[in-house]
């Protein structure tokens, strides 16, 4: 797919550029572009290993496992056919503490655990469970506390208030993923 | 709403410190190996992202972007998009890394506080790198049919999309 879209971009602005005469511009653009790159890279590196280290104070602390507890409800919602006290949810819910707290890197692989599981409780069979679908919409509409990559973006680029976002943030994602959830809910009784 | 924001970060950090000292948690150590995987992963991204800048440039600078904002607007103005932030909102379920790149860019060209840079902070917040996620988990256990799992999810991002546009311009104006 990327191949596609990143080929086709340069392709396309090169043809345009000839279109529009801007050849020299379309040049020049392809070294600085590769150079800010770098640039934005450097000045989110510092923040980043801010947010990645508090995570893992979180992990060890035990904050993780508090918020468990919290989600219990919501996830009994969402995954009828998962016990409560299966490994399958404690990893579900691993992974959406995780993703609550911004830990893109923990997150995965917590979240490949719980697909797993989930793999398990569904017999290995081919075909995705309504509990597997369930866990990738809800890993797809990325809800999180502090949103720690895009606030530190944010701040490098000089915003004035980089927190501005976190309220708007929530808000979005919240009925992003109930749209999700009742699309495939909606769905989930027609696809077998 | 304004003191949420600004307190939000100082809170997020000063209780993980206090909760990790309570619990008697080597917060120095743990902090530095985190942020070491920050260092990783930012590595990661590096390359990838030089690839997409480029080719972003050019796109912007051949003035190709500017053609297909405009053949597009109509329809995006419909529902409050506006044409700069479309490239993000094409992308953004397809690559993370290129949709890191396309808001990088929008901050740099436009600034995080524009209009326009306020709404690709929301789309991007609140929504996710789909397509890679699902080839990611259901890649791990050999899922064969997807089913419902790709409309769901779509259903979720273009809802995103369209309510951050929506939400800045009702709180952020």
């Amino acid at each position: 797919m990327m191949n596609y879209i990143w080929g086709g971009m340069i392709l396309l602005s090169f043809a345009v550029s000839l279109f529009t005469g801007r050849v020299e511009e379309t040049a020049a653009a392809a070294t600085a572009g590769a150079a800010s790159a770098i640039e934005s890279c450097i000045s989110l590196l510092g923040i980043m290993c801010l947010w990645t280290g508090l995570a893992k104070i979180g992990e060890k602390s035990g904050i993780i496992n508090f918020f468990s507890h919290l989600l219990r409800p919501i996830t009994k919602l969402l995954f009828p056919n998962v016990k409560s006290n299966s490994p399958a949810m404690s990893a579900i819910v691993m992974n959406i503490v995780a993703n609550l707290m911004g830990m893109g890197n923990a997150a995965t692989p917590l979240g490949i655990n719980a697909i797993k599981e989930l793999h398990k409780e569904n017999k290995y069979r081919p075909d995705a469970s309504n509990d597997m679908c369930m866990f990738i919409v809800i890993n797809t509409a990325s809800i999180q506390l502090l949103p720690a990559t895009l606030i530190s973006m944010r701040q490098s680029f000089g915003s004035a208030n980089p927190g501005e976002v976190i309220v708007p943030v929530w808000i979005v994602s919240i009925i992003a993923v109930v749209a999700g959830v009742i699309v495939a809910k909606i769905l989930e009784k027609r696809t077998l | 709403m304004k003191y949420i924001s600004v307190y939000a970060i100082p809170v997020f950090i000063v209780s993980f410190i206090v909760f990790g000292l309570i619990r008697k948690v080597n917060v120095y150590e743990c902090f530095v190996e985190g942020a070491k995987s920050g260092v990783e992963s930012m590595f990661g991204i590096i390359a990838p992202l030089v690839g997409l800048m480029v080719a972003i440039s050019m796109f912007r600078e051949s003035g190709a972007l500017e053609i297909i904002a405009k053949a597009l607007s109509p329809i995006l103005s419909y529902v409050g998009l506006p044409a700069e932030v479309l490239p993000l909102s094409i992308l953004r379920p397809i690559s993370g890394s290129a949709s890191l790149a396309l808001v990088t860019d929008i901050f740099k060209t436009y600034g995080p506080d524009s209009q326009i840079g306020k709404i690709a902070s929301v789309m991007m917040g609140s929504t996710e790198t789909t397509f890679y996620t699902i080839a990611v988990y259901f890649g791990a256990v050999g899922i064969k049919n997807t089913r419902h799992t790709i409309p769901s999810a779509l259903s979720a991002d273009l809802t995103g999309i369209i309510f951050s546009a929506l939400i800045v311009s009702l709180m952020l104006k």
